[in-house]
């Protein structure tokens, strides 16, 4: 279980958001410059709150006012980048080994085996990032974030930067990924209909507030925010 | 082979040794200050970067001659060494490395300072989010992704210690088997009626030195940089 309850000032701009995620999807929803980066991102522990605190599973990750905050590399949060920010040096097969090996974790390989399958993307493995699609490209950071064996899966606006087309290719994935594993998911979109999918609860925000949690009907039947 | 008189090889054996050890004690320098400019922001700043480009705008005498006042075996930090860690630069090899350090040092900070500031910081907190902390971090992203620039930053710097004359002949003068390189010795030879013939075959292992080490750079940093883009 997550629980939020953060402020942070950026410049004339307020992020003030609370709220809990557990099991499933946790759909933060909102149009662009809602702040729905920064909160995953104080959430990671890449961005420090100015106030509040930060709670994984009954460990403090963040407390302004204990001065407790947890670094990004001790959270063990996967976070699933819109760009997908794979290492452009390593091959596919380092970037998924990567959280491993930075964690000191011995190898598993019947988990590597099992999240390729899942994403499939055995037959990526070798190549270099630069050669991928966008879409083959997401699904490596995905599994990159996963084979970290998160507590929490971050997910920002992973299918923004792909085509209609390849967004198809990945949401099944992820679909799947709920459904079978227990890791909860904080997923951040600006588009109804792919939340709709893909959420099990929604977060919506405007503004930088919380101006409603709860289910899918949350959610704007027609995409608003996706004509921005 | 170049038909080479052992003194000569003796020059050219010390050249390398020198450009080879400048470059080499450098080169950690070289990528903390390089990191240092192009991460952070504190008072000063544009002093220490002035400081670090001065060798290569004052005349090299001038710098030899702060060589000699600082690191001789009277100066502060010389006479330092000396008593505390044994370590001698005037008129030793030594004294020669240090001073082709100190003008290299230039051209090895820049090259590597602007490939750390071209890498793209959200592929480190990628990195952080996958549980490296900021010194491996550094090991398996910031220095891979700079690499090319750091090697480009030593030869520059080796190639400057090879050719090195002013501050060297300055800072530790031109002793035949200790301090004179092939530029020295291309040098005192010139002084002597006929010795331009000797000098002449210097010359030419300075030219395949300095020629060989630009390819050797180029091959390094087109290795370095096919590995981002594939096989």
């Amino acid at each position: 279980m997550l629980e939020v309850d953060v402020e942070k000032k950026l410049g004339a701009f307020t992020v003030a958001a609370r709220f809990q995620a557990s099991a499933g999807v946790t759909a933060l929803y909102g149009p662009s410059g809602a702040g729905k980066t920064t909160i995953v991102n104080m959430i990671a522990g890449l961005l420090a709150p100015d106030a509040g605190s930060i709670t994984l599973d009954h460990t403090v990750l963040f407390d302004a006012a204990t001065g407790t905050s947890v670094p990004p590399y001790r959270r063990n949060i996967g976070y699933v980048f819109q760009e997908g920010r794979l290492f452009p040096h390593l091959s596919v097969r380092q970037n998924l080994d990567y959280g491993r090996r930075m964690s000191g974790h011995s190898r598993d390989t019947d988990e590597f085996a099992r999240i390729v399958a899942l994403l499939d993307i055995g037959h990526l493995l070798d190549r270099r990032p630069r050669l991928l699609s966008g879409g083959e490209r997401q699904r490596v950071a995905i599994g990159r974030a996963l084979l970290l064996r998160p507590q929490l899966l971050l997910l920002d606006e992973p299918l923004a930067s792909l085509d209609s087309g390849h967004k198809h290719e990945i949401l099944p994935h992820l679909i799947r990924l709920r459904d079978e594993s227990k890791v909860p998911m904080v997923y951040v979109s600006h588009t109804a209909a792919e939340l709709r999918q893909i959420a099990t609860n929604v977060v919506r925000l405007e503004a930088g507030r919380v101006i409603a949690i709860g289910g899918l009907d949350l959610l704007k039947d027609v995409d608003a925010f996706a004509a921005k | 082979m170049l038909g080479l008189s052992p003194s000569e090889w003796i020059a050219v054996e010390l050249s390398l040794r020198i450009a080879i050890v400048a470059t080499a004690v450098a080169l950690p320098f070289g990528v903390a200050l390089g990191w240092v400019l192009a991460r952070k922001e504190f008072w000063g700043k544009t002093l220490l970067d002035g400081v670090i480009y001065l060798p290569l705008v004052l005349p090299p005498v001038v710098t030899g001659y702060l060589l000699l006042v600082s690191f001789g075996r009277r100066g502060p930090i010389g006479a330092f060494l000396a008593d505390y860690f044994g370590i001698v630069f005037s008129f030793r090899w030594t004294g020669a490395a240090l001073s082709c350090g100190v003008m290299g040092f230039p051209l090895m900070v820049r090259p590597i300072r602007l490939a750390l500031e071209a890498i793209d910081r959200r592929l480190e907190e990628a990195g952080a989010t996958l549980g490296a902390n900021p010194a491996l971090v550094f090991l398996t992203i910031t220095f891979p992704l700079a690499l090319p620039g750091i090697i480009a930053g030593a030869v520059l710097c080796f190639a400057r210690a090879l050719g090195e004359f002013g501050a060297t002949i300055t800072f530790v003068s031109n002793i035949p088997g200790e301090t004179q390189t092939i530029s020295a010795a291309i040098y005192t030879l010139l002084q002597v009626p006929g010795g331009d013939v000797v000098a002449g075959r210097l010359v030419v292992v300075a030219i395949i030195i300095s020629f060989a080490a630009l390819v050797a750079s180029e091959w390094f940093a087109r290795r370095a940089s096919m590995r981002f883009q594939g096989e």
